[in-house]
């Protein structure tokens, strides 16, 4: 074999990078997090800093067990390929342990790969496809907080019980609204219900939702299904208050956060049903969490998927602390099954279980969005309507087609 | 119901009318750059940030001062303007002489800027902002639900629209406007002093920006993005009509509005595309853009 000049530069490079990782394994071992998501798009309120805030309250509140703790992020402007050159990055150089939140569908199953190439853990707290636990599943993998199944499930169950059969879908044109209105026009259909028509607008960039609402309005369907997130939802529900469709039709927001609501207002949100797994005013532990995260984001508080980045890093940690860290640092696919194995529980959720193919069967609660008149103080904005438990509320194990799943 | 294409004709009609409606915000946002292209010779990057200024200006004068949307409808755009004047003053004049690279980037990168500035402050979910009383509610036109606001909406653009382009195109003030961008020094040789005619050109466009976006409040939310998600499309018009021409960029924008508004019957998917597409169209065929001037 001739060795070229490419090999010897490669060869060159590798040996020099081994050393430093020795270097760096001496000591103390450090558990490094990275929380990769949006922070400059629109959906910077719903993940954003304020999960890197609710991960580092987990982190402080773990305290110290043998091992440090870092924290890193970055902003993944919803761009999957950005997103991955970002992943690689971070495992490859700057020694990340595990990677967290990961909101935008298209994003979260981008990198899914990588996190497995590279034998990594990855804790999905803002992403909705279902699809992470079920045809493009990983043993590096958990998904923590709620996935487009449970949202069908949950908010398009109760819009069907209620007399909502017919419906008409306004959809953001990417992975994750796709996945959201085939899960919600299963249930539908399901249920005897029939969908009317829909419109998939372009993703990220769409403003004005007026078209899509005039054509919803004369399709004669009675719910209008949002299969968007974050800013878009906002805007859809502003317009159609507008065009009023609010009169005309049952508006479902298959995905809203309380951090939406708010951007909303109350006059325009008031009556809307949405799933959320944690509000901050659910119970006593929900309220004492918020109370201790609450000064460090006053104007954003936390949503599901920023609970979720605590309740993730927490139990991940804990974790860690169980088997070692430098086990925990050597393999992902051994610490993520230890993960599924070890009971979680923990102030936002209470106490969950975490399934085989990943999923964290968390309970899902059914919230209508207060009254002016009803809120009694700042973020007071949901009243609980239902609660699907955990293992009610995810799609049934067999159903996913995961393929490390044995059936 | 009678078809047309196979659509309901009352469909297609509503739908023609919400192309309007798109169009004036992109009238308007158009026409502002035009008048400074034309005018400054500069790419003004920057002005999405400012119409995004703009409501956040209204919403601040209405959430700290207690002032409602009609006054802001002149204050904003006057605070704005007179921040737009300071840029122009202290850092745009200074790019003059160099390539229209220069200010392009530089504009970009204010535009960067004040988006961060207010992504920091405010968060990117938005804030509320109603709809003012006297124009809530909605109209039935028989083929669609018009909402008041979204006509008033129509017709403060063409009045804004129009009167701009008077301005420039009739009236004494818009001659000697256009006699300094054709040839400054003998200009400034008649005694007229055209460095502060330039800075006034620029505040008057960005004031237009402003305008807009106080408009633009209470339909979008108000939020840093709400410009980025503009200027693209508009920057679009402003070549489709051809680069500084007043009259080509009202046109342009409403037309493209319409021509939208129709894809999203269509083909809603390629809604964000189509403008780009006339684009490639246009300047293919007359690379000076519809209503440009030969060279």
């Amino acid at each position: 074999m001739t060795i070229s000049r490419r090999t010897l530069l490669s060869a060159a490079a590798a040996s020099s990078a081994f050393p430093l990782v020795r270097a760096r394994a001496q000591g103390t071992p450090t558990i490094k997090i990275g929380v990769l998501n949006d922070q400059s798009g629109p959906y910077t309120n719903t993940g954003g800093v304020t999960s890197v805030i609710c991960t580092k309250q987990a982190v402080e509140e773990f305290g110290s067990k043998g091992f440090n703790v870092e924290v890193i992020s970055a902003d993944h402007q919803n761009k999957p390929d950005l997103a991955v050159s970002i992943v690689r990055q971070w495992f490859d150089r700057d020694g990340v342990d595990m990677l967290l939140d990961v909101p935008t569908s298209s994003v979260a199953l981008a990198v899914q790969g990588v996190v497995k190439e590279k034998n990594k853990v990855y804790l999905n707290s803002g992403a909705a496809s279902a699809a992470l636990t079920g045809e493009q599943c990983s043993p590096n993998f958990i998904h923590w907080t709620y996935d487009t199944y449970m949202l069908a499930k949950s908010t398009g169950g109760a819009m069907v019980k209620a007399g909502g059969k017919n419906w008409y879908f306004l959809t953001a044109d990417y992975a994750f609204g796709k996945q959201l209105q085939s899960d919600t026009s299963a249930l539908v259909n399901a249920a005897g219900g029939k969908v009317m028509g829909s419109s998939a607008y372009p993703f990220p960039g769409t403003t004005d939702f007026s078209s899509f609402l005039v054509q919803a309005q004369a399709s004669g369907a009675q719910v209008l299904g949002l299969c968007n997130a974050g800013g878009d939802t906002v805007n859809s529900i502003k317009q159609a208050n507008e065009f009023g469709l609010n009169q005309s039709m049952k508006i479902a927001a298959m995905l809203m956060f309380i951090t939406d609501v708010h951007a909303l207002g109350l006059d325009v949100a008031k009556g809307l049903n949405l799933t959320e797994s944690f509000y901050w005013d659910l119970n006593d532990r929900t309220r004492a969490w918020t109370n201790r995260v609450k000064p460090k984001t006053p104007n954003n508080w936390p949503n599901m998927i920023h609970a979720g980045c605590y309740s993730a890093t927490l139990h991940y940690l804990k974790t860690v602390a169980d088997m070692g860290a430098a086990e925990a640092k050597k393999d992902g696919v051994a610490t993520v099954n230890r993960m599924k194995a070890m009971p979680v529980e923990d102030d936002c959720f209470g106490k969950t279980k975490i399934r085989e193919d990943g999923r964290n069967l968390v309970p899902a609660y059914l919230f209508e969005v207060k009254k002016p008149s009803e809120s009694k103080g700042p973020w007071d904005y949901y009243k609980q309507v239902a609660m699907t438990p955990g293992d009610e509320a995810f799609r049934p194990l067999a159903d996913g087609h995961c393929y490390f799943i044995k059936s | 119901m009678f078809m047309i294409f196979g659509i309901p004709g009352p469909l297609l009609f509503g739908q023609l009318l919400l192309g309007l409606i798109n169009g004036a915000f992109y009238a308007m946002l158009s026409l502002g750059l035009a008048v400074i292209f034309g005018m400054l010779n500069i790419i003004n990057f920057a002005h999405g940030a400012l119409f995004m200024m703009g409501a956040f200006v209204s919403w601040m004068l209405l959430n700290y001062a207690g002032i409602g949307y009609f006054p802001s409808l002149i204050l904003a755009p006057l605070i704005v303007g007179i921040f737009g004047l300071l840029l122009e003053k202290t850092i745009i004049s200074r790019l003059y002489k160099l390539d229209h690279l220069y200010g392009l980037l530089l504009t970009f990168g204010l535009a960067l800027v004040i988006e961060g500035l207010f992504r920091n402050a405010y968060g990117s979910s938005g804030m509320p902002y109603r709809i003012p009383a006297v124009l809530q509610g909605a109209t039935n036109l028989g083929f669609m639900f018009m909402p008041n606001y979204r006509g008033w909406v129509v017709l403060a653009a063409l009045v804004v629209c129009l009167s701009t382009w008077a301005i420039i195109e009739k009236t004494s003030l818009g001659a000697t406007l256009r006699a300094a961008t054709e040839n400054a020094p003998m200009v400034q040789a008649f005694g007229v002093d055209v460095p502060r005619l330039i800075t006034l050109t620029y505040a008057g466009g960005v004031a237009l920006a402003a305008f807009a976006g106080v408009l633009a409040a209470p339909i979008y939310s108000v939020n840093p993005n709400m410009g980025t998600n503009f200027i693209n499309t508009v920057f679009a018009v402003v070549v489709i009509g051809g680069m500084g021409s007043i009259m080509g960029s009202i046109v342009t924008g409403f037309a493209l509005g319409v021509i939208e508004g129709l894809t999203k019957v269509f083909y809603p998917q390629a809604s964000a595309t189509v403008v780009f597409l006339v684009m490639v169209i246009v300047l293919l065929t007359r690379p000076r853009g519809l209503f440009g001037k030969a060279a």
